[in-house]
């Protein structure tokens, strides 16, 4: 039972996570440290703000606000109706199958992004799209001549929903169906309404996962770059079409620009996150 | 409590619509090619389209790597780290969580910058170095759902006990991940590897910023020039999406549990 069997003992542990680490370091670390970098440099290499205040134009500002406006909005909404969703099916008591179609429906339709989407809502909400027909000739209502148009901010969060919601509802599911069926009874047995039940302990139970959810669909959206532009090719200023031209083609006419964009990017997304994780330490406070 | 019935139905009544009417759409223009009638002609257009066949077959087979590095890279620091090493498991899930936050696009804007032809790894220099830039690209969009699924096939065996188990009857490190462990956390493997799979196989940002010929650019072109195809192409790829899905769900049914311990 000693180590003499072997005479060189092999570090298992260490050789094990090698690889992880090492990955990790080459196609996370170091790209991301990569862009930091080029983001504070300017072309003879020394350390400069003058990126970070290039960001400061019209153009750039207004494609950062409409990427956090969509990403926002899709968020918001996915998160508000998947939960929906998930409480009609879970607490509703619809039929059990159902559920397990659905729930295997939204592993489907969370993973059916980018390109083909795109394809599917011009198929759907495009000039010649089904709906778009539909509506015109049995309903009368041309939504093009009223301003819809799938190639803008409603349009666009109109067809990440498809995803968001999915999303929402896989990742609540855990947590809705943490919430026993006790607790509803209690709650009433105590006298409380339906409302109160929902207001006082319901809803502050599932809020911190309701919230993590969130930013998660929010950094989905923002990274989020295929459906947009299988949609709308390079005409629409949200951030990440920018940084792709950029990418392509320099379109800033400037690399450091392209990587301060990036940062901005990553700023963006963490503070989701950070926002998240300051709000889930005060929510489940009262929890331990 | 009947109203709380009919408002789930309600509820669930209109989430389908919306997720159901973009498919029929979908479907019904996909038929609209041939003037006059229903025809299966987009589709045949597609199928014989020389770039369907070559663009997919290229993303199978980066696929394909991309879950046998994924697997590489994942299963044994998984095992070793819950086995010997806990505290490593925060840093673990930190770097899980980093492809989620950092957008892709960001990413692989990097890995231009750091692995291009004139870097100390030129992986962008040559053909065969950018496939394999490609496929760790993808095992990064992947690694999150990846480890997961690891983590909770290893949750669900008792490594620890097994580990010993094995000791105690004189089985060797190898022995104990090939003939042990892996066994055991096949379906957890698979299900990270169809989910891969499903990520990989119509990803467009990375292999057209890299100028790889892989199934997602190929659908953007075909999006610009041709009108009925989009939409065979989509419902192929909700198809395949919904295939690699149900796979995952087929195997979940024969995923082992050895009650674990409650330490």
């Amino acid at each position: 039972m000693t180590d003499t069997a072997s005479p060189r003992r092999i570090p298992w542990d260490a050789l094990a996570v090698a690889p992880f680490i090492i990955f990790a370091v080459m196609f996370l670390f170091l790209p991301t440290l990569g862009i930091i970098g080029a983001a504070f440099t300017d072309r003879a290499g020394n350390f400069t703000f003058d990126n970070i205040f290039g960001l400061f134009t019209d153009q750039i500002l207004a494609a950062y606000w409409i990427s956090i406006r969509i990403s926002g909005a899709s968020a918001f909404f996915g998160a508000l109706i998947g939960l929906a969703i998930v409480l009609a099916i879970i607490r509703g008591r619809l039929p059990a199958p159902l559920r397990s179609a659905v729930m295997t429906f939204s592993g489907v339709a969370s993973n059916f992004a980018g390109v083909p989407l795109a394809f599917a809502f011009i198929a759907t909400l495009g000039r010649l799209g089904l709906v778009t027909i539909i509506l015109r000739t049995v309903f009368g209502l041309d939504i093009y001549r009223s301003g819809f148009n799938l190639l803008s901010f409603w349009g666009l969060t109109l067809t990440y929903l498809y995803f968001q919601i999915p999303l929402m509802m896989l990742t609540i599911a855990p947590a809705v169906d943490g919430l026993k069926k006790e607790w509803n009874e209690a709650a009433q047995m105590l006298g409380a309404s339906q409302w109160q039940f929902w207001r006082y302990v319901g809803f502050p139970i599932l809020w911190p996962s309701v919230l993590g959810t969130l930013s998660l669909l929010f950094a989905n959206a923002f990274g989020a770059i295929a459906t947009a532009w299988a949609l709308t090719g390079s005409n629409l200023n949200i951030v990440t079409v920018l940084l792709y031209n950029q990418i392509r083609g320099d379109a800033l006419q400037n690399p450091g620009l392209g990587a301060a964009l990036a940062l901005g990017m990553i700023v963006i997304t963490s503070l989701a996150n950070v926002i998240y994780l300051v709000v889930a330490a005060r929510a489940e406070r009262w929890m331990k | 409590m009947k109203t709380n019935r009919f408002w789930a139905w309600l509820t669930f009544i209109l989430g389908a619509a919306y997720f159901i009417v973009p498919l029929l759409a979908t479907f019904e223009f996909s038929l609209r090619m041939r003037r006059g009638e229903y025809s299966f002609d987009a589709y045949a257009s597609v199928f014989a389209d020389p770039y369907f066949a070559s663009s997919f077959g290229y993303s199978v087979i980066i696929g394909l790597f991309t879950i046998v590095v994924g697997v590489l890279v994942v299963v044994p620091a998984v095992y070793f780290v819950r086995l010997r090493m806990p505290w490593l498991r925060p840093f673990m899930e930190f770097i899980t969580l980093l492809p989620l936050v950092i957008p892709a696009l960001v990413l692989v804007y990097g890995y231009i910058r750091l692995y291009n032809s004139s870097s100390i790894i030129p992986f962008t220099g040559s053909a065969l170095g950018t496939d394999i830039l490609l496929t760790g690209a993808y095992v990064t969009l992947a690694l999150p759902y990846m480890y997961r699924a690891v983590d909770n096939g290893m949750r669900t065996i008792d490594i620890a006990t097994l580990t010993e188990a094995a000791q105690i009857m004189g089985a060797n490190q190898a022995q104990i991940i090939s003939r042990i462990i892996l066994p055991n956390i096949l379906v957890a493997i698979l299900s990270g590897a169809f989910l891969t799979f499903a990520i990989v196989i119509g990803e467009f940002t990375i292999a057209s910023l890299l100028n790889r010929p892989a199934f997602g650019p190929y659908l953007v072109g075909i999006g610009t020039n041709r009108a009925y195809e989009p939409a065979a192409l989509a419902i192929i790829s909700f198809i395949i999406t919904w295939g690699a899905m149900g796979m995952i769900n087929v195997l979940s049914r024969f995923a082992p549990r050895t009650s674990a311990r409650t330490d």
